[in-house]
């Protein structure tokens, strides 16, 4: 039974706040935030700051529901995924974890690579030419989920993808959202 | 013309689009699972609107939250109202959100329709 302590004392030392891992749908979706949204509420965060953690955690998780299908093995795709929410003295931290196609690997490296090379005007500029010109995909997705989280977040995307297995990496990805607010 | 009435839950925004009464207003949330399928009736009413409108048409945003998918919806949406005569766009956000704010003033440089800014 030592996982049990061991997973708590993990969750301490990492300041998390909220861990999630299991089926996404819109229905969880929904829960996490709401749960998200009580804890926010109940720190008496500040009003501004509860708006970008709440932006950036719908977009991470919508990206994780739209994206949950990539692993075609069913018995990995129940647990495929997992959610978490850090918070310290000076930020918050939204992570995810999913699997994706060692192929798009290198699409999404580029992608996130190219938006952390923006500053505040170029991610901007970015969003409208995305809006102005993209359809929502098949997966309901606009394309414009990562640009709005670093957007919000005024800082670097941390992402990794570290190998599962022949076919698949992880996709690791870390929003800070600072809590000192003003420019 | 139909009303067109939508009541706002935890993830869709409320919807109003009532000619007769001359209102025009989507407000709260917007986070749906399926963006394009939700605001498929809107553009839909819109549509028919626009071939018969009001002299003017004050259509109001007072969004709290949306999501990038609405995003690009609403900017359908406002595409969609941009060569109805009379028309014009009031923008309600919260005092105290500027990313609100910043949304819709790129909003209003994406179409030509006139903005007006209300805080509540």
């Amino acid at each position: 039974m030592d996982f049990i302590y061991n997973l708590h004392r993990t969750m301490l030392s990492q300041n998390l706040i909220l861990v999630y891992q299991g089926d996404f749908t819109q229905e969880t979706t929904k829960s996490i935030l709401a749960m998200a949204e009580r804890n926010l509420d109940s720190s008496g965060e500040e009003s501004s700051i509860k708006r970008k953690v709440f932006n950036v955690m719908v977009e991470a998780l919508q990206n994780i529901v739209k994206h949950s299908d990539e692993l075609i093995d069913g018995q990995m795709r129940s647990h495929a995924a997992i959610f978490l929410i850090g918070k310290e003295a000076n930020r918050y931290s939204i992570m995810t974890g999913n699997p994706i196609r060692k192929s798009n690997v290198e699409k999404l490296n580029q992608a996130l690579t190219h938006i952390n090379s923006l500053d505040k005007d170029g991610l901007k500029e970015l969003y409208k030419n995305i809006i102005k010109n993209t359809t929502i995909s098949e997966k309901g997705g606009a394309g414009l989920g990562f640009v709005d989280m670093a957007r919000k977040s005024g800082e670097k995307l941390e992402f990794a993808f570290p190998e599962m297995n022949s076919e698949y990496c992880f996709f690791c990805l870390k929003v800070n959202v600072p809590r000192e607010s003003g420019e | 013309m139909e009303i067109l009435h939508l009541e706002g839950t935890e993830d869709t925004p409320k919807i109003i689009l009532d000619k007769k009464n001359g209102i025009f207003e989507i407000s709260g949330r917007s986070l749906p699972e399926d963006s394009a399928e939700f605001y498929r009736p809107v553009l839909e009413w819109i549509g028919q609107y626009s071939s018969d409108p009001n002299p003017t048409t004050d259509f109001v945003f007072k969004l709290e939250y949306f999501n990038t998918a609405s995003s690009k919806l609403i900017l359908d949406v406002l595409s969609a109202l941009e060569d109805i005569k009379g028309m014009k766009i009031l923008w309600y956000y919260h005092e105290d959100d500027e990313d609100m704010q910043e949304a819709g003033q790129e909003f209003s440089e994406l179409v030509e329709i006139p903005f007006e800014f209300k805080t509540y």
